[in-house]
């Protein structure tokens, strides 16, 4: 087959006349450029903090390590979620519940752990947290399916079965321990919400960036061989190597970043002491590195991302958000994809209680309330059309680090909760106002 | 007509299916060689659609059998149409408008690569050498199928339909949406799948279209099949006699 003239990388490097040089750079490199906006529109809400503090409060805090650390775990959880809102949006639902199922997992998961498993197994045994997090999963999973089932096989409106879930569920965490919190968790459960000692340290986190560059580094080669095989347009070199390097440039400089971040004295101190060491006078500067809820954060954006652009699952969610007709005819069973889709958001509002409760080193039946408002605005944010058919897990990744910025920063600047409050609708509106316009021009 | 046996390749026979009491096909035979294109003709709600999706697997018909090459056949879903070689293109073309040519074309059906992933370069390299032979000016194979024309719409619904070996192929009005020359390009195709050996099944309003196109034609009314004539041995005028009255006629049949 011959090279379609019209992308051929030689022809299209040729400056045209009605092509603005930013637009035919954009075509040549194939940059996102919904994935460019988001991350520029997240470094000027970075920046805006930042400068703000400064110059009204003499003092930015927004731009330090321990900030961005901080905010990179606060987002984990609701992260999480947002990667399988994605999907239940795509497929043209909506689950109110998650905010609910974290709670009742969370419950659920703190009662085994604290009450129930240590008197088999004895306190602080090591399979304690491994029992936990998958009976979690599991439960979350079969609530989802439940969901799924009744909107799929009985007709019922997601919205109605998910906002009774919503209520049914919260319910459910408050009886399950009599309105009690439930502390504090099992030791090693607890690394899963951060912390100074969830974190896997420099060390870790120079291995993890690596392989995160290796594996960018392996995916634009085995997509320039795809392309060869098959005759395809090529990228021009000068675009690999850029992208190659901004990839890797975003993740060295991550790992820079969390690495800059030093453990508190105290935690310094009491290390020392369990290992009888004493701590030099001008202190040991160990670095906190990667907290274990982001890597499980990007571990299921990884997964997700592949679930639902690289196999037929992801590609049966798409026909159907795009024409639930057209899918059925083509062969593909709508009703039992839905299950699967609400099974699967279940299953991560599962995980993400475990990550919720473990960063609070508790259960309390109030875990993960409103979180379904900050999942659902996460995923429009982050270009999940609510009207199906369109939105990708690095978007609602994103939407959802757009949303705890906002919040973060104002705490930081000293906004009261109202305008916290009052900004983020705002933010919530216009946002899915800008993505309209900008489908429209694209179109 | 050329039949070369007398085995058709598909008989519905005595097919009858009703929704909430209203019969839409009312027991119905009709039957299809190889290498032939019959008409399915009628009224808007004369019953030809649903009578077709009884074949494609989207409904299930309350009573009467369907043979394939004169086997008993049981088709519960288009999965199970599928497998029979049963291929529709549907008056709505259904096609998931968010995705690309090729993810249409292999919906259902798609290609995996030895770890169980999706082989979209596969998939783009087998549909840019289909659309290569049915519609040598399409370029669009990077963007949604909602940015493409009607005409260019209809060569992918076209295109998933043959690429997939057909034996039975089903065209609901395959020529509603298109221009003068995207027409003629169908017209061109049917001839072409026809010659290859495939039954087609056409829903057509055109008169001049069935004429053109079909070797028989087979009139519904009120979800009764009125006749079915050779369109030979038949005007205009009594086919359109047979849609419009109901009535029988006395040739050709």
């Amino acid at each position: 087959m011959t090279q379609d003239p019209f992308t051929d990388s030689n022809s299209s490097k040729k400056p045209q006349s009605k092509i603005s040089p930013l637009t035919s750079f954009l075509r040549v490199t194939e940059i996102d450029t919904r994935l460019a906006g988001m991350a520029g529109a997240l470094l000027l809400i970075w920046l805006g903090f930042h400068y703000y503090g400064l110059f009204v409060n003499g003092m930015g805090a927004f731009l330090t390590p321990r900030n961005l650390w901080n905010l990179s775990v606060q987002t984990s959880s609701i992260g999480i979620m947002a990667t399988g809102m994605v999907l239940v949006i795509v497929t043209r639902n909506i689950d109110l519940s998650v905010g609910a199922l974290v709670g009742v997992t969370a419950m659920m998961m703190g009662i085994l752990q604290v009450e129930v498993l240590p008197q088999y197994l004895g306190l602080g045994h090591p399979a304690i947290w491994v029992i936990t997090v998958i009976v979690g999963l599991i439960a979350g999973a079969i609530i989802g399916a439940l969901h799924g089932w009744l909107i799929a096989y009985c007709r019922i409106p997601a919205f109605i079965v998910t906002l009774g879930g919503l209520l049914i569920w919260r319910g459910m965490a408050f009886i399950s321990a009599g309105g009690k919190t439930i502390s504090p968790v099992d030791q090693t459960f607890a690394l899963l919400g951060g912390g100074p000692y969830g974190a896997i340290g420099a060390w870790g986190s120079w291995v993890v960036g690596l392989i995160a560059c290796a594996g960018v580094l392996w995916m634009m080669q085995s997509g320039r061989a795809q392309r060869v095989k098959h005759d395809f347009p090529l990228r021009p070199m000068w675009a690999e190597v850029l992208l190659a390097a901004i990839g890797c440039g975003t993740i060295i400089g991550s790992v820079l970043l969390v690495n800059a971040y030093p453990l508190p004295k105290g935690i310094i101190k009491a290390m020392a002491a369990a290992n009888n060491t004493i701590v030099p006078p001008e202190g040991i500067f160990i670095s906190h590195g990667f907290a274990i809820p982001v890597l499980i954060l990007i571990s299921v954006g990884v997964l997700m991302t592949i679930l639902l652009t690289r196999t037929r699952f992801g590609r049966y969610v798409f026909a159907i958000g795009g024409n639930p007709e057209a899918a059925s005819l083509a062969g593909i069973n709508t009703r039992w994809m839905t299950l699967k889709i609400f099974s699967l958001m279940g299953m991560l509002a599962g995980l993400a209680g475990a990550v919720a409760s473990a960063r609070l080193n508790s259960a309390t039946n109030a875990l993960g309330l409103l979180d379904e408002l900050y999942v659902i605005a996460a995923a429009v944010i982050g270009g999940t059309s609510l009207a199906g058919g369109i939105g990708t897990i690095y978007g609602a990744i994103l939407g959802a680090l757009v949303m705890q910025s906002l919040q973060t920063g104002m705490v930081l600047i000293g906004f009261d909760t109202a305008i916290q409050q009052i900004v983020v609708g705002i933010v919530l509106v216009l946002a899915v106002y800008l993505d309209n316009l900008y489908r429209s021009k694209s179109k | 007509m050329t039949r070369t046996t007398n085995t058709p390749l598909v008989e519905m026979r005595d097919i009858s299916i009703s929704f909430g009491g209203i019969k839409a096909v009312d027991h119905v035979t009709v039957n299809l060689f190889a290498g032939e294109v019959v008409g399915l003709l009628g009224h808007n709600g004369a019953g030809k659609s649903t009578l077709i999706k009884c074949l494609s697997g989207a409904y299930r018909p309350d009573h009467g059998q369907v043979f394939i090459d004169g086997q008993k056949v049981t088709i519960n879903n288009p999965r199970d149409a599928r497998a029979q070689n049963i291929e529709t293109i549907y008056q709505t073309l259904a096609l998931a408008d968010n995705l690309n040519a090729a993810a249409n074309l292999f919906l259902g059906r798609e290609l995996i690569n030895s770890a169980g992933l999706l082989d979209e370069a596969q998939m783009e390299a087998e549909t840019r050498k289909i659309m290569a032979r049915l519609n040598p000016n399409f370029r669009k194979f990077n963007v949604p199928v909602s940015a493409l024309s009607g005409g260019q719409r209809q060569s992918v619904a076209i295109a998933r339909a043959v690429y997939f070996n057909a034996k039975i192929l089903i065209m609901d009005e395959p020529t509603a949406a298109l221009g003068p020359q995207e027409t003629q390009m169908v017209a061109e195709l049917i001839e072409e799948l026809k010659k290859q050996g495939l039954g087609i099944f056409l829903i057509e309003h055109d008169i001049h279209n069935v004429m053109k196109l079909c070797d028989r034609a087979s009139v519904m009314k009120n979800g009764q099949l009125v006749g079915t004539v050779d369109v030979d041995k038949v005007t205009d005028d009594e086919i359109l006699g047979m849609i419009i009255m109901g009535k029988q006629s006395n040739q050709g049949v």
